[in-house]
């Protein structure tokens, strides 16, 4: 029972790893960069979702929603102004770019919010269901976070495989001189995937406060990293791979937080993704692309 | 020999490494004069040491991310491997060497060789892989290294050395010491680092890398940036260039981890994280890869900017962000990288 109980716990930060990772993974296939801002945003979105709800008294969702229509501006301003600039430029400019941006995004919270933790209040409380005689709890926001992730995963993958503007994604991603060729506009498809990713990065952000509570100017980093490395774990650049990733990450850290030790906890994540990349280096789900000579 | 090397490369190619040497030589002069006339502050004074550390770091990156053009995103993990090593065999040779400057240079000795066998070990699987795949395992490699030294317990007594992991189970007897405390690092360092003697380690570095890459090997480096297939075409083994490129960097890097922290009272694990692989990342992109002078430059601006920039308090770190992506999207402009193409005097004609 205490195994369930560490699995879904596992599974319940997965899937804000997930979250997370979808971010990362799709603005990767589609620009070939690592956006290390990413974990900021989540960050900014914590924040306003944080405001919105104990400032203003708004109901969690409306405040998640706020959140989300912020976070989608940040990312779209933060893509116009830093990183399309740089299109041509080589992809260590733009990685350089984007932890300056990670830096500056950091740093105006740390000016707009100070340094002090705020506590966040849960989206939906602090309740838990009791199964088994009340053996096995599961907290409201665990079963909340699952459902959030399964939702978003499904839907992102109807877009993505049945509208006009996820083909436009897909062409991107493959070819994008062939897809400028067939009329799709690649400027608009790429700052569109930034929203996108931005904007799920303010659910990952009220979710991740909602699971741990502490709100700090630098609470997205370590969560971006894990989530980058859950991304590149699934196969970075597939969306179901950062799906996989994700959950997988989140259950090998909470199984190891729980019988190896909790100090170690991420050697071992890391540990298990140098693993699987080299017995498949283009992660779980990625494609290996042949080189042709 | 070295001389010899020089005088065979191609003129501007020599060139441009006396430059190196003549602006690091000056450099060190001008500061040595400066410091000794009490025209430094004391903050300035204190920040000599760790900025050498930082150049010599710098080169170290250069060499993987310039010449070998791999990116490396945890290159802080050598840095702290020689720290730790260099730290430890320091406060055990205490008693043995009690000139300074000997035990210095013997422990950075020590802190490379420990760096370069962990650079070995980690690179016979980063090595395997490639591009954003490499970078993302030395990463985790940084992480892992940080953890396993957070949760190091090493003490010292009359029966020699035990170490133990998450707690600490050395049981050491009376009079024994406990030199690595975990997630508290080691304090009570002796601060044995000085400028001279980063500015002597600045320049064993630049020499190790410069006739490094002036040579076969060097040129097979390039050649492997350049296109791998070809070089691998023309029968060149991948994996042993790549590797020992890899060593010499995580080497030097070492040596420059254990200036750094015998600079300082204490040293923590957590000195050496991801930050810390990024900034001397963004030492190297911004002075330009492959260009030592331009990354030792980059790593001296760069190091002094924010503590000049403490009069503007907290927007300090907002404003080194601001420079940093106008900096990155004014190098890579077309119209302005033109205007600076210009005024290098050392152009080729080809370019001009």
């Amino acid at each position: 029972m205490i195994f369930l109980n560490y699995f879904i716990s596992g599974i319940s930060l997965g899937s804000i790893y997930a979250i997370i990772a979808l971010g990362y993974t799709m603005v990767y296939g589609i620009a070939k960069m690592l956006n290390f801002a990413h974990g900021d945003v989540i960050m900014v979105g914590g924040y306003v979702c944080f405001y919105a709800v104990s400032r203003y008294g708004l109901n969690p969702f409306l405040g998640v929603a706020i959140a989300m229509l912020v976070c989608t501006l940040l990312g779209i301003i933060v893509e116009r102004l830093a990183y399309k600039p740089l299109r041509q430029a080589p992809s260590l400019a733009v990685l350089i770019t984007a932890i300056g941006m990670s830096y500056f995004l950091q740093n105006t919270a740390l000016l707009l919010w100070s340094s002090n933790p705020k506590v966040f209040p849960s989206v939906i409380g602090r309740g838990a269901f009791k199964l088994f005689d009340g053996k096995l709890s599961v907290s409201h926001v665990t079963v909340l976070t699952i459902a959030t992730c399964l939702v978003i995963m499904v839907i992102l993958s109807l877009f993505i495989s049945k509208t006009r503007l996820g083909k436009a994604m897909r062409a991107c991603s493959e070819d994008k001189g062939a897809a400028q060729l067939m009329g799709i506009n690649v400027n608009a498809t790429i700052s569109m995937t930034f929203a996108i990713g931005s904007g799920l990065a303010a659910i990952a952000g009220a979710l991740l406060c909602s699971a741990y509570p502490t709100l700090m100017p630098t609470t997205g980093s370590l969560p971006g990293i894990k989530a980058f490395t859950a991304a590149v774990f699934g196969g970075i650049g597939s969306v179901p791979g950062a799906f996989l990733g994700g959950l997988m990450l989140g259950v090998i850290e909470i199984f190891a937080k729980a019988y190896i030790s909790s100090q170690l906890s991420d050697a071992v994540v890391f540990a298990v993704l140098i693993v699987v990349l080299l017995v498949k280096p283009a992660g779980l789900l990625g494609r290996a692309i042949q080189e042709k000579v | 020999m070295t001389m010899k090397r020089l005088i065979n490369l191609k003129r501007a190619e020599a060139r441009k490494i006396y430059l190196t040497y003549a602006v690091v030589i000056v450099a060190y002069v001008v500061c040595q004069i400066m410091s000794s006339t009490k025209f430094f502050s004391s903050s300035m004074r204190g920040m000599l040491v760790p900025i050498c550390a930082y150049m010599v770091m710098a080169v170290s990156l250069n060499l993987v991310v310039g010449i070998l053009g791999e990116l490396s995103l945890g290159h802080a993990g050598f840095m702290s491997v020689g720290a730790f090593a260099g730290v430890t065999s320091a406060i055990l040779m205490q008693g043995v060497i009690t000139n300074a400057p000997v035990r210095l240079a013997l422990a950075m000795i020590i802190a490379a060789v420990f760096a370069a066998v962990a650079g070995f070990l980690i690179g016979i699987p980063v090595l395997r892989l490639k591009g954003d795949y490499l970078a993302i395992v030395t990463l985790a490699f940084g992480e892992i290294i940080k953890s396993i030294l957070n949760n190091f317990y090493l003490g010292v007594d009359s029966q020699g050395l035990h170490f133990s992991m998450l707690s600490d189970t050395t049981r050491l007897l009376k009079g024994g010491r406990l030199i690595i405390r975990g997630p508290m690092g080691i304090s009570g360092i002796q601060k044995i680092s000085t400028f001279p003697a980063g500015f002597i380690l600045l320049m064993i570095a630049l020499m190790i890398v410069f006739n490094l890459v002036n040579s076969r090997s060097g040129r097979a480096f390039m050649a492997i940036r350049d296109d791998r297939i070809a070089a691998e075409s023309i029968g060149l083994d991948i994996t042993k260039y790549k590797m020992m490129a890899f060593v010499m960097s995580a080497a030097i890097a070492g040596a420059a981890g254990a200036l750094f922290a015998m600079n300082y009272s204490t040293v923590v694990a957590n000195k050496f994280d991801f930050n810390t692989s990024i900034l001397i990342l963004v030492f190297v992109v911004l002075g330009g890869q492959g260009n030592m002078l331009g990354s030792i430059i980059a790593a001296a601006v760069l190091t002094i900017l924010p503590e000049k920039l403490r009069e503007f308090s907290e927007y300090r770190m907002l404003l080194y962000a601001i420079v940093l992506i106008v900096m990155m999207l004014a190098t890579n402009n077309a119209e302005i990288r033109s205007f600076l193409a210009s005024l290098n005097p050392f152009r080729r004609k080809e370019e001009a």
